[in-house]
């Protein structure tokens, strides 16, 4: 349960996946212009990065071990998570046309999403349990969530600053970002394994 | 257009990381220092080399709605190639760039050109692409990787594959470590665009008073 604790905080807070470890920068920067957008996509993402993180571990661990194709990771990943969200796209169109209507345009960019490959990769590489690669997953989206969120709501107040001509949208952007990453660095000297130890 | 037209546009006017923003988070994710921005852009660049070649190739028999998982696979072998070409030869490098060489899969860089340009031209003009983006692209991460390890480190060019510590500018208790920390890569990126869009913005100013 502990360490179940330490990968989720360790996800969100420490290691986020936006801020500190550089995964899913494009869509951070791209879809961030208003909050409900920033919403939409990560909600999007939560529900991808869980699931893939499951279906994956499950294809790594009984399809790739067994036959020794390990050497075909990085082509199996990327054709379950293109897939993966096809599928869920098909299926959200029957069963929900609101959400779809609300999640759609997201969806497909989900594939190219460097945090999904990247959490799936993550999971395999620090030899999580079927239990924790989840955690992890929802963990790293939830990260992602937080940070695209408060990052949104920065944006739309930018809009009425004045910002000097040559640093307008783009370079402005990086630079929040940038001050956004240092407060979360704030979180690294947290010790959560002798926090959640405690309790 | 000829094979140096389609060469250059990559380095200049469509680079990659300063004008096309593309490939974002390799880019913030591995410029600690110049040896890093080699190995990544070199590894990309072969990436798009083939990947560009192969799809260009194949572009007359690629039917249209199942291109994108086609594009995908012949970019993850180039990939895969890659990876185990450089765990085998540069250890510490992998080390290094981790996670970042098999998410080349999903670098939008490679997708772009890919979608925008192999799949609809000749495969000299997709192999001069290819080659003038991957420059392009290795140029810019070499500059920002440049600008960080030297604020960073107070060295230059350390390359630990080859045990060489680098050539130390100042001294260490000189350096500020928050450029090679997270926050440093999104602040040098931001104030380096920033800066190209001055220059650019001057110019054009003066070309309409002349």
């Amino acid at each position: 349960m502990t360490k179940l604790l330490v990968i989720f905080f360790g996800g969100v807070l420490l290691n986020n996946f936006v801020l500190s470890r550089f995964l899913g920068i494009c869509p951070f920067l791209g879809i961030s212009q208003r909050v409900d957008t920033a919403a939409g996509m990560s909600i999007a993402v939560i529900f991808v990065m869980g699931l893939a993180s499951v279906v994956t571990w499950f294809f790594h661990n009984m399809i790739l071990v067994p036959m020794g194709l390990e050497y075909l990771q990085t082509i199996g990943f990327i054709l379950i998570i293109a897939a993966l969200v096809q599928l869920v796209e098909m299926v959200i169109q029957k069963s929900s046309p609101t959400l779809y209507q609300a999640l759609g345009i997201y969806l497909p960019l989900i594939t190219t999403n460097c945090a999904v490959l990247g959490v799936t990769i993550l999971n395999i590489s620090e030899s999580y349990n079927l239990l924790e690669a989840a955690v992890n997953g929802i963990a790293g989206s939830s990260g992602f969530a937080l940070a695209i969120i408060l990052f949104a709501a920065i944006r739309e107040r930018m809009e009425f600053s004045d910002i000097p001509e040559s640093l307008k949208g783009f370079p402005i952007a990086l630079i929040t970002a940038g001050l956004m990453s240092m407060a979360f660095l704030g979180f690294s000297g947290f010790k959560l394994g002798a926090l959640f130890g405690m309790m | 257009m000829s094979f140096k037209s389609e060469f250059n546009k990559g380095i200049i006017n469509e680079n990659p990381a300063f004008r096309m923003l593309l490939g974002m988070c390799p880019t913030l994710a591995i410029s600690l220092a110049i040896s890093n921005g080699i190995g990544m852009g070199l590894a990309a660049t072969f990436v798009l080399v083939g990947s560009n070649v192969i799809i260009s190739a194949l572009r007359k028999v690629t039917p249209g709605r199942i291109r994108i998982p086609i594009f995908i696979v012949v970019i993850a072998t180039f990939v895969t190639t890659v990876d185990l070409i450089m765990a085998a030869f540069l250890p510490d490098l992998h080390e290094v760039l981790g996670i970042f060489i098999p998410l080349i899969v999903v670098n939008c860089i490679i997708f772009a050109r890919a979608e925008a340009f192999a799949s609809q031209r000749g495969i000299i003009d997709s192999l001069a692409d290819g080659l003038g983006m991957g420059i392009g692209w290795t140029l810019a991460l070499c500059g920002l990787s440049a600008i960080r390890e030297l604020l960073g480190t107070g060295t230059l060019l350390a390359i630990p594959d080859f045990g060489f510590a680098g050539i130390r500018i100042f001294s260490q208790g000189l350096a500020a470590v928050m450029a090679i920390l997270p926050p440093g890569g999104f602040i040098t990126l931001g104030l380096l665009i920033g800066l190209l869009n001055l220059i650019t913005n001057r110019r054009k100013t003066k070309r309409q008073q002349v």
